[in-house]
């Protein structure tokens, strides 16, 4: 046979000889990124990063970087995978969902990162989906997000690791519609994430038979909320939800403290923030609960949030890591740690192992879900304090816990995944 | 819409008149420059952003708002006088573009410059202690704070005013917006009346700066949305115009008010949409003159 085939080779046509030399120059074409794909499974172990390092969000996402280098060290003091260590690469996607898309395709492309951790905003999320999506790419997205897990935008290879809208908007819902009153008027950034926030209101006050007054809808970014201020007043609500974010919220509860309407109502926020919080003062939050993933304080009853928050501060001159400062940790956390436990840093095993992983890293226990990929978790209800301060971090009291329960989720049929 | 009473209306119409007087005192400061000196400075509303933090930083040496709200101004105008000094006066007698590329890249670097000193995260300033609280004005309740800012706003344009009207220097200040080579030939050092009127811009939007910072969170990107609300005013009112700018701030403040309470949602747009109508009835504005650009 072989030798029949030796003659037959020995007599090649023309046509043949073109053929095979066109293969091998494509072979030779392909040499230096096969080349490279063999490298990446043994080199480093390269996690892309982009945030909105500049822009309104700038200060979290700094914080986000400090966190997410401090899972980097974490894991290479504890000798990497294999003798491999990872490295992070931070990009600022400039809050931008177009520069977010070109900064995650250089990522993958020119500096074939594994996986990528990161964003802090719902559309730039989108955006860096869409891109990882199509090249196979795992991303743990650290932003909240409620389209993120719907069928549409989601694939086996998106993880949610910060809550969504939904839930913060309901454990916030359930806490203050039972405690202050049930009329209730939203104070609402006009895009998706804001429309998210009420719909998570409303769902969670519906069996508790609170009703919507109104939903005054403002443009985003609005530096001015006095001309929304005098009806919400004349409406006389039990409870002021703020569905807005950053500095939008500063200056709306900033002006609602001015206009004296904190006496009869109260005011509550989906997302309070430590920055915010801070940028804003105690005068000006006092009394205005919230919701959060994370706050320091957490480390009284959490052995892990200790650990994290002494790492943290150790790291960063007595700082505390801020509510999504800590997301960047947990997420780049995540995906090391689901490749230490698979193995290998291959994307399907890596995904295997994440969606088996149940952890407590900084706040509790954790898991993704089945369906979605959206990390089960506690919700924190907080509210802001202006009195008994231990130090100037000390700016919030845990006021309520929702333990982690995916009947706090939106359900995998709603979201249009199939059982 | 339910619930629509006549105190409500009346209500609205006082927040605007408050929301007006910010765009009065960043108007004002604005034309007053262009007014005079034909450049379009687009560093305003980063001057009115380093007024704000230079008010908390003060305020934190000082203790006391008042001393403040003579002293910001002062120092935010001084640093005008630099400006004016050192970038600006090389650029007159050139093309319009010139200058107005110079202070918008000068925004930037004030803005980068309090980033680097004051952290991303903007800085809390609560309102000074006797302007706390809201009070009965019989038709609801308002925030005292915004009454006096409406009444801060009155007493400036005033003053201004009457110093442009009825002082020496204001002659000239007038006389030079019309003709600065007559004043040249009369003997006058127009580029030391330029230098001042600069100063004089820049300390006002300073002044707005401190006197916005109670209202809203001081930030290093404060003064971008403002800008805009800010040329949208000079433009309305006419650029240069004084008169111009005090109505069209309060105008523009009330239609926002209105457009909040009835269509919220539209409330940015309508800057823009009374812009659009003002110009296509009068394109110099309500009080402009015609082709001063041209």
């Amino acid at each position: 046979m072989i030798s029949k085939r030796n003659s037959k080779r020995s007599g090649m046509s023309r046509r043949e000889v073109l053929a095979a030399g066109a293969g091998g120059v494509a072979l030779a074409g392909f040499t230096p990124s096969l080349f490279s794909i063999a490298k990446a499974q043994t080199g480093t172990i390269k996690i892309g990063f982009p945030v909105p390092l500049t822009g309104p969000f700038g200060a979290e996402a700094n914080d986000q970087v400090k966190a997410a280098e401090i899972a980097v060290k974490e894991f290479n003091d504890a000798g990497g995978f294999q003798g491999r260590m990872a490295e992070l690469l931070v990009r600022d996607d400039k809050l931008n969902p177009g520069e977010a898309a070109t900064r995650t395709l250089e990522l993958i492309e020119k500096d074939k990162v594994n996986y990528v951790v990161g964003s802090l905003s719902a559309a730039v999320q989108l955006s860096i989906n869409n891109v990882t999506k199509e090249r196979g790419v795992i991303f743990n997205s650290i932003s909240q997000s409620d389209a993120i897990n719907e069928v549409k935008d989601w694939s086996k290879f998106t993880f949610h690791e910060a809550l969504n809208p939904h839930m913060t908007a309901g454990a916030v819902g359930r806490y203050a519609f039972s405690k202050f009153g049930k009329k209730v008027v939203y104070l609402t950034a006009d895009y998706a994430y804001g429309h998210e926030m009420v719909r998570g209101f409303e769902s969670a006050g519906k069996p508790l038979g609170a009703t919507t007054l109104a939903d005054i809808r403002h443009p985003i970014g609005a530096n001015d909320y006095s001309a929304f201020l005098p009806r919400i007043q004349s409406l006389r609500p039990d409870v002021l939800c703020i569905c807005n974010f950053g500095r939008d919220q500063v200056n709306a509860v900033k002006q609602a403290t001015e206009f004296g309407l904190k006496e009869k109502i109260k005011i509550v926020a989906p997302v309070l923030l430590y920055t915010a919080r801070v940028a804003g003062g105690p005068e000006i939050f006092e009394g205005v609960v919230g919701g959060t993933s994370y706050y320091w304080r957490l480390e009284d009853t959490v052995p892990t949030a200790k650990a994290f928050n002494d790492k943290f501060r150790a790291a960063n001159g007595g700082a505390v890591p801020s509510d999504y400062g800590a997301l960047g940790y947990a997420g780049v956390r995540t995906v090391l740690t689901a490749a230490k436990t698979a193995g290998s840093t291959d994307t399907d095993k890596v995904v295997a192992a994440m969606r088996a992983l149940k952890y407590d890293f900084y706040k509790g226990p954790q898991y993704y879900r089945d369906c979605d990929h959206q990390s089960v978790q506690s919700v924190l209800v907080i509210e802001s304090k202006s009195k008994d301060m231990k130090d100037k971090n000390d700016v919030f009291s845990i006021v309520g816990v929702e333990t982690p329960d995916e009947k706090n989720l939106r359900s995998c049929a709603d979201l249009g995944h199939k059982a | 819409m339910s619930g629509l009473t006549l105190d409500l209306l009346l209500l609205q119409v006082v927040t605007g008149v408050a929301l007006g007087s910010v765009f009065v005192l960043l108007a004002i400061g604005l034309s007053l420059i262009f007014g005079m000196l034909t450049i379009v400075n687009f560093a305003h509303g980063a001057f009115y952003m380093v007024g704000a933090y230079m008010g908390v930083f003060l305020y934190g040496l000082t203790k006391n708002f008042w001393i403040c709200l003579v002293l910001v101004p002062l120092a935010v105008g001084s640093i005008g006088l630099v400006v004016e000094r050192f970038l600006i006066r090389p650029l007159y007698g050139r093309n319009i573009d010139d200058p107005l590329l110079l202070t918008f890249g000068l925004g930037y670097v004030f803005i980068e410059t309090i980033r680097i000193l004051f952290g991303l995260n903007g800085i809390p300033f609560s309102t000074p202690a006797g302007l706390r609280g809201a009070v009965d004005i019989g038709i609801g309740h308002f925030p005292l704070y915004r009454l006096f800012l409406i009444g801060a706003t009155g007493v400036l344009v005033l003053g201004l005013w009457l110093f442009i009207e009825k002082t020496k220097f204001g002659l000239i200040i007038r006389a030079g917006a019309r003709d600065p080579e007559i004043l040249k030939v009369l003997g006058i050092d127009v580029s030391k009346i330029w230098l001042l009127v600069f100063g004089m811009g820049t300390g006002i939007a300073g002044l707005s700066g401190i006197l916005a910072a109670p209202l809203q969170a001081v930030t290093p990107e404060m003064g971008i949305p403002v800008l805009a609300e800010a040329f949208v005013v000079t433009v309305v009112g006419g650029m240069g115009s004084l008169i111009g700018a005090v109505t069209a701030g309060l105008m523009v403040g009330i239609v926002v008010a209105m457009t909040s309470l009835f269509m919220p949602e539209m409330a940015k747009v309508s800057i823009f949409l009374l812009m659009a109508l003002v110009l296509l009835v009068r394109p110099q504005g309500l009080f402009g003159r015609a082709g001063l650009m041209g």
